[in-house]
């Protein structure tokens, strides 16, 4: 479980999160929507390390990040699995290389042992046969499975994911969205998703913050976010008028 | 108080670069891809414009002699001495901060930009470090080399170029480029190498790696680590210049 309590951050003199709290469940798949500019990525960015925050803590399985010594931090990280917006796949590298890096890096396993790590990752987010393919030879939904790979390379205990389904078609979107439910449940892992995408928060939403001008403005989850009573959070799930026409009929 | 700003962050950025590596193994393997990209690629346009260049200082000399005293293995002499002292070092020190420069800072503000930098960073990684001390220690391990390789195609070319048009018998040559050789010029050559070498890459990696926003910044910050490393040759040239042989 991750745990934010009155969380602060801000760029110079503006304030990007304000006194944020949240609550972010083991082998539930955690959303995080907003608006374009609502601080969501920066509340990401703080979780996952990349940014210090002003004030506030951050706890993991109830332990405050900024009271942990650094070998608990550096274990921390290495639990950690991050799917970046882009995917963040290394251009150098192959995908084999790509989902064989962190273990690599971390790990003392012989190349047959990591190979066979790289190619049942693959398999779970069903791409096979893409090993020697660079990044760039890639359509960006399997771009988007390679780095959810190369993310439960490590059986991370945590999963991030930034706007998993922006720039996808919505078929694709719903394969992600799916695949990332399924890793969540099966692996019993906290999975934190930033997007604004309504489909995904309609399909994996078993907790959803809503973030507005820097502050969690509401909580809830997909069963209660259609009728929740708040004008900001309306504004955002009604955006579309095919989706207000579908809900007044 | 730019300047300032900019040391402060390229000696911030050197300390998270001169780390112990994570992992050996796969220090080496990056190690041996830059040495791949940055030296062997570079070997081609090295010894194209040390050939060309060798010739045109032979030429250029030899045309220059009026005096008949003038002893013709001059030529040779000069175009060596010219090659080791000035234009190996210096003048390949800037074409490689064109070429291998403006690779590394594209290559790091690239990977900046679509936060494969941030990808390292989470998985635990020193970024810096795993992408920068490689690059480093590649160039300065290669730069040496292409700078000899430098001096020797240069003095050939002017033996080619003398050898064609018949201005200077190739005995006479021979014996200028043999004439009152001293290594210690040999080894100022390097240390300036070894210098522009860390200037080339360190300054590249800095500009690359503060690299923020899109494709535009990739370029500008490209075009700074060309400017800011030549015009740091240039200034080290001279300071070198004066400290070795002042």
């Amino acid at each position: 479980m991750i745990e934010v309590r009155n969380l602060s951050k801000s760029f110079d003199d503006k304030l990007v999160l304000n006194k944020i709290n949240a609550k972010f469940e083991k082998g539930k798949t955690n959303l995080v929507i907003g608006q374009s500019g609502s601080g969501k990525t920066v509340l990401l960015k703080c979780l996952i390390g990349l940014y210090e925050p002003d004030e506030g803590d951050i706890l993991f399985d109830n332990v405050p990040v900024n009271e942990m010594n650094s070998n608990t931090k550096k274990q921390i990280r290495q639990a950690l699995g991050m799917v970046f917006q882009g995917g963040a796949l290394f251009d150098t590298m192959n995908i084999e290389e790509n989902v064989m890096f962190p273990l690599s890096m971390f790990t003392k396993m012989n190349k047959s042992d990591k190979l066979e790590r790289v190619n049942f990752c693959l398999k779970r987010v069903n791409l096979e046969n893409v090993n020697h393919l660079t990044p760039s030879e890639l359509s960006g939904g399997m771009k988007k499975r390679v780095a959810i790979a190369r993310a439960i390379a490590m059986n991370p205990k945590y999963l991030f994911c930034d706007e998993p389904n922006s720039g996808l078609d919505p078929k694709t979107a719903v394969v992600i969205d799916s695949l990332i439910k399924e890793i969540t449940e099966e692996y019993n892992i906290t999975t934190i998703i930033n997007t604004h995408d309504m489909n995904s928060v309609l399909e994996l939403g078993d907790t959803v913050n809503f973030i507005y001008k820097g502050q969690n403005w509401w909580t809830g989850n997909k069963n209660n976010i259609i009728q929740a009573d708040n004008k900001e959070l309306k504004d955002l799930v009604y955006a579309s008028k095919i989706l207000r026409d579908f809900v007044k009929k | 108080m730019k300047i300032l700003y900019l040391i402060g962050n390229y000696g911030l950025l050197m300390k998270q670069v001169f780390r112990k590596p994570c992992n050996r193994n796969m220090f080496w393997k990056q190690f041996m891809y830059e040495v791949d990209v940055l030296g062997i690629d570079s070997l081609g346009i090295t010894a194209f414009i040390s050939i060309f260049m060798g010739a045109v200082i032979a030429i250029q000399t030899a045309s220059n002699i009026d005096n008949p005293l003038t002893p013709s293995y001059l030529v040779g002499y000069t175009t060596r001495e010219s090659m080791i002292l000035e234009f190996a070092p210096t003048m390949i020190g800037l074409i490689l901060a064109g070429k291998v420069g403006s690779r590394i800072a594209s290559e790091i503000g690239t990977m900046r930009v679509t936060e494969q930098i941030d990808a390292l960073d989470v998985m635990g990684v020193n970024s810096a470090s795993y992408l920068i001390l490689p690059k480093i220690s590649a160039c300065l391990i290669i730069n040496p080399f292409l700078v000899t390789l430098s001096m020797i195609l240069g003095t050939f070319g002017g033996w080619l170029a003398m050898t064609v048009t018949g201005m200077v018998p190739s005995d006479q040559y021979i014996s200028g480029i043999r004439y009152s050789f001293q290594l210690y010029n040999v080894f100022y050559a390097i240390v300036k190498t070894l210098v522009f070498a860390f200037i080339i890459s360190t300054i590249s990696a800095t500009q690359g790696y503060n690299t923020s926003g899109g494709a535009l910044e990739v370029g500008r910050a490209s075009t700074k680590a060309v400017v800011y490393s030549s015009i740091l040759i240039i200034l080290f040239n001279l300071i070198l210049t004066q400290l070795l042989l002042g």
